[in-house]
């Protein structure tokens, strides 16, 4: 079912050089957006001593202006320093998520695709048990298991996306293991060490940075969700689904204090899927 | 010998399906142990108010949800149950979960299937047209809103509908269930992220048929345009369309979740945020099992629908 290619050695698709100039255009084009979004969220502490959590009862629903440039929210907090503070929260499930997911994921993997045998089917049957299951509904049951808790939120995040990790990574073993040069490598008496850092690794990096960015997105995304829906993280935390529900009541009055936090999720998601280099789909 | 790839499908669903049950019971199991306090209590202070509660009406809600057994034996009791489709009774309401669920199910299937039939009616059309003309005018003008629509979670795209049609043009009603407008905004927000990918699907699968040799045969000996393109070209773009319908039935899921409680429609994904909130245990093992197992049984559909499509797939 997974949409990615499994790059074959020798039979590698090379891509039209305008195809080539442009996925590069586009990985720059985020990378420049996440570091921007990234600078915002640590520069803004650094820069200005303004509390996410502080309230100002009378200075509500501001504009923005020289003080606060991007106005205050309905408890009169800096929404420039929530929102930093929720770029800092999301990039860092993001990050934690996305590792976390990925050292696993890709061990079983390689173990998997290259040793096979009862490790391969029992990691299969685990993968398959997770798939089944659509990722939103797992990282539910664990929020709920502990309500408000950041670790049930990484735990379901992480346990969401190893799955991709491990079933791209193997199958992109599976048939790497098979080359001759593989085979080649191992009648010459190199050990597992040489052949993974030399054959295998060459082969899955590309496809691990892809996971990784669309992993980093569907992790800001979960997040995001589940504090829309209030089961997520609890106030006063600044998350950017809870400022939307927080705010959702003040559009009439303050429609620009609401499209903040929705301006900085897409501005998220866009730049992890431009990063990720793919077409979008 | 024909059936013999459909069954080993179905077969490998039913055991995801069973996985499912396995993962959603035990899940559930463990979140009824690890309430913090005393689960009878706070179960019997749900049921019957604060004030009511006595040592007696703890001891019943104990006995009734095994709280007093060894753990391994309650979470044989418990899937026992499970197995049995004995899902019990809500914990606030004391409605039997499956006839709350029925009520749901109901209301998100018909929230669903409205979202998917129209996301079929904007996508693919679109992609297939922009697909047909690649580089032209439609091409570069749907790629950049695809990318946008699927940066924006659902959530957003429905903040976004509520503000611009509910509130700024006062055309549609923000939330609720009933009436056919009630009906538009939540399907039209779920119908635009699954629209925004298949009208990509669609497009490249187009461009891949039209370019394919047996596609310039068809032209060559002598078919005109309207007749190559439906005897060879749209059934060969729908195996991909359906297929990703597959891929898609994740958004499908999370998004009756989040879309149904921005607009309070009274399905499912909305019960299971509720039970979330109100620590109802038989609710979110319900709703949570129901979505779960309906998923992998619309993935079984669109197996089957593959195998229609394509008769190549029943051999091999």
């Amino acid at each position: 079912m997974s949409p990615v290619s499994i790059p074959l050695k020798g039979r590698r698709m090379i891509p039209a050089p305008t195809a080539w100039a442009r996925a590069n255009r586009s990985r720059l084009l985020g990378a420049a957006l996440l570091l921007g979004l990234a600078a915002l969220g640590w520069l803004v502490p650094l820069l200005s001593d303004a509390d996410p959590a502080r309230q100002d009862l009378g200075r509500i629903l501001m504009p923005p202006s020289a003080g606060e440039p991007l106005g205050t929210d309905h408890l009169g907090r800096s929404m420039l320093a929530r929102l930093a503070a929720a770029i800092r929260l999301s990039l860092g499930f993001a990050a934690v998520g996305v590792v976390s997911a990925a050292v696993p994921g890709v061990l079983l993997g390689v173990l998997a695709g290259w040793r096979g045998g009862w490790l391969d089917r029992a990691a299969g049957v685990l993968s398959d048990a997770f798939l089944a299951l659509p990722g939103l509904l797992l990282v539910l049951l664990l929020a709920a298991l502990a309500p408000g808790s950041a670790w049930a939120l990484y735990v379901g995040i992480s346990l969401v996306l190893w799955v991709e990790y491990f079933r791209v990574v193997r199958a992109t073993v599976r048939v790497a293991a098979a080359s001759p040069q593989i085979e080649a490598s191992r009648l010459l008496g190199f050990g597992p060490l040489y052949i993974f850092r030399r054959h295998l690794w060459p082969e899955i990096a590309p496809v691990v940075l892809t996971l990784a960015s669309f992993g980093a997105a569907s992790a800001i995304l979960a997040v995001a969700a589940l504090g829309f829906v209030s089961v997520g993280l609890r106030p006063p935390a600044a998350e950017l689904g809870l400022m939307m529900t927080e705010l959702l009541p003040y559009h009439e009055e303050a429609p620009w204090i609401l499209f903040q936090p929705i301006a900085v999720v897409f501005l998220l998601v866009l730049s992890l899927n431009l990063l990720s280099g793919s077409r979008p789909r | 010998m024909t059936a013999r790839p459909i069954l080993k499908t179905l077969g490998h669903r039913l055991f995801q399906a069973l996985l499912v049950g396995l993962a959603v019971g035990t899940l559930t199991f463990l979140l009824a142990r690890l309430l913090p306090g005393d689960m009878a209590f706070r179960v019997a202070a749900g049921r019957y108010g604060y004030d009511n509660v006595t040592g007696s009406a703890a001891d019943a809600v104990r006995l009734e949800l095994g709280l007093d057994q060894p753990a391994l034996m309650a979470l044989g009791a418990w899937l026992w149950d499970l197995a049995q489709f004995d899902l019990g009774r809500s914990l606030i309401s004391g409605e039997p979960v499956i006839a709350a669920i029925r009520h749901q199910l109901g209301h998100s299937a018909d929230l669903a299937g409205s979202a998917i039939l129209l996301s079929l009616l904007i996508g693919p059309p679109l992609g297939i047209l922009a697909g047909l003309r690649p580089g032209g005018v439609l091409d570069r003008a749907l790629l950049p809103f695809a990318a946008g629509l699927r940066a924006l979670p659902q959530f957003v795209l429905g903040v976004l509908l509520i503000v611009l049609f509910a509130v700024g043009l006062g055309l549609l009603p923000a939330a609720g269930y009933g009436t056919m407008e009630h009906r538009l905004l939540p399907a039209i927000t779920l119908a635009l992220g699954l629209a925004a990918v298949s009208s990509r699907v669609a497009r490249d699968a187009t461009l891949a048929v039209t370019a394919s040799p047996y596609y310039a045969f068809a032209r060559t000996k002598g078919l005109p345009e309207g007749s190559a393109f439906l005897r060879h070209g749209l059934r060969n773009i729908g195996v991909p369309v359906t297929a990703y319908l597959g891929v898609q039935l994740v958004y499908l899921i999370e998004g009756v979740v989040v879309v149904e409680s921005l607009f309070a429609w009274p399905g499912i994904g909305h019960a299971l945020v509720h039970a979330i909130f109100a620590r109802d245990v038989p609710m979110i093992q319900g709703t949570a099992l129901v979505m779960a197992l309906g998923f992998v049984l619309l993935n079984a559909l669109v197996d089957l629908a593959c195998f229609g499509i394509d008769p190549r797939r029943r051999k091999a």
